[in-house]
């Protein structure tokens, strides 16, 4: 229950964010979108290959007992 | 049944961590193969992704598990080697608005003897000039547990999975990102087909077995934090750290080393080692002094809940080509990865042998984990 109050105060906090203080979101980007240009390389991708990413959580997911927290990486299933 | 295998992980195949641009288009077809500790899995998996008035995506995911199994479970509970198959479909929405992504999806994986259905919502959101993005998602599980050969056993799992991550560009080649996800899961935890051993408490030479007694709840939380840098000569090396902890008293660390170097021609490796250890469940052992006295008095002999060690060495290779008409696909390749697992186990033994009890040799496997895939882009 905690965590529960806990993610729906930090959704609440970030709608709030994003609405009431529009303009912190033009605050001035300290790496410039001209400057960006090797970060949109697609070698650097959070996910270059979901398909096979997806895969390799799932076979660690089945053996061993940690899970969660995959990110972009296609994990965090929601199931066991 | 292949309870741990009904993972629904493409849901969140539509996470977008880097900035609020929709995935792109394409479709990857795949077949996979694990073959480790006398169990082959096998099959193929179909991910198709389009998107509608560059505000809609829409994928979906076919996905085969077929399995053939002669483990060492299998062979110390007596049983003989079996086959089965698990299915899974996988829809998923992504809607772009302004700097935020709104995701839904829904899975379906079914067994003969085991049944699992999620539904999936996540919101994304860029903020400071798009240097930061914010996820958070939410996903609700229920399954049904089944036994072959009873009919009578037939019980629920419910589970909630709530998640959080941000991700930072720090600077023009460095790219930072925190992710936590807790999970709960409630019901039928146990794995019908599964055996304790404990001491015989008329020969203590000899020892029993009857079924696992698991709790009904469990609660996990997992945080991970990682980078990928980009070298000055078109490269890139990725570390990721991950601790887990659960109220089963499992504690584990996953430390994950990546790098991927491009070559002429359309040609990219990539390199992998991944490092994981965990400690034991608080109910587990690989041989326990008396039987379960009652339903809450917890038994487990699961090397999933043991304590040990993994280390996987993986090596990649890709190679991109334009196919046919390049109006209509952008671009496609062809992609063959390879994983070797090496799992070690602490207290899990190898109960095969004709060695006195609790002084059997500790059991380890090695694992093959092939993906060979072609996707194309349009």
């Amino acid at each position: 229950m905690i965590k529960k109050i806990l993610l729906l105060g930090a959704l609440a906090f970030i709608t709030l964010l994003n609405t009431a203080c529009s303009s912190l979101t033009e605050i001035e980007p300290w790496v410039k979108p001209y400057e960006r240009q090797n970060l949109a390389d697609p070698i650097m991708s959070a996910n270059r290959d979901p398909i096979s990413s997806a895969y390799m959580h799932h076979v660690y997911q089945a053996r061993e007992g940690a899970k969660g927290a995959e990110g972009g990486g296609g994990g965090g299933c929601g199931c066991n | 049944m292949i309870k741990q295998l009904s993972c629904l992980s493409l849901l969140t195949l539509s996470l977008n961590l880097s900035a609020a641009v929709l995935p792109e288009d394409r479709a990857d077809v795949m077949y996979h193969s694990y073959d480790g500790g006398g169990v082959t899995i096998d099959g193929p998996s179909l991910l198709v992704r389009k998107d509608f008035a560059s505000t809609v995506s829409v994928s979906g995911n076919y996905y085969v598990d077929n399995v053939s199994s002669a483990s060492i479970d299998v062979e110390t509970s007596g049983a003989s080697k079996y086959t089965e198959e698990r299915t899974e479909y996988s829809v998923t929405a992504d809607y772009l608005y302004d700097k935020a992504i709104l995701s839904a999806g829904y899975t379906s994986s079914d067994e003969n003897d085991y049944e699992a259905e999620t539904v999936y919502f996540g919101i994304s959101q860029d903020f400071f000039g798009d240097l930061t993005t914010v996820t958070l998602g939410y996903a609700v599980g229920d399954d049904t547990v089944m036994q072959n050969g009873n009919d009578n056993l037939q019980e629920d799992v419910d589970r909630q999975n709530y998640r959080f991550g941000i991700s930072q560009i720090a600077t023009p080649n460095l790219m930072l990102n925190f992710n936590y996800e807790a999970i709960t899961e409630e019901g039928y935890l146990n794995n019908p087909y599964r055996s304790y051993r404990y001491i015989d408490p008329s020969n203590s030479a000899n020892y029993l077995s009857a079924t696992e007694v698991y709790p009904d709840t469990r609660t996990t939380d997992a945080a991970a934090f990682g980078g990928k840098y980009f070298l000055p000569y078109r490269a890139v090396v990725s570390a990721n750290y991950r601790y887990f902890t659960d109220d089963w008293d499992i504690d584990a660390h996953t430390l994950t080393l990546g790098y991927t170097h491009p070559l002429k021609g359309g040609w990219i490796l990539d390199f992998t080692y991944r490092y994981y250890q965990q400690e034991s469940a608080y109910f587990y052992s690989d041989l326990h002094e008396f039987a379960a006295v009652d339903e809450k008095d917890f038994r487990a002999r699961d090397k999933e809940l043991s304590e040990f060690t993994t280390q996987t060495l993986g090596f990649g290779v890709s190679y991109e080509f334009q196919l046919g008409n390049s109006d209509t696909f952008d671009k496609s390749s062809i992609n063959l990865q390879y994983d070797f697992i090496q799992f070690d186990y602490d207290n899990f033994r190898d109960i095969r042998g004709d060695e006195a009890i609790g002084e059997e040799p500790l059991y380890d496997f090695d694992a093959d984990v092939i993906r060979l895939f072609f996707s194309v882009w349009y």
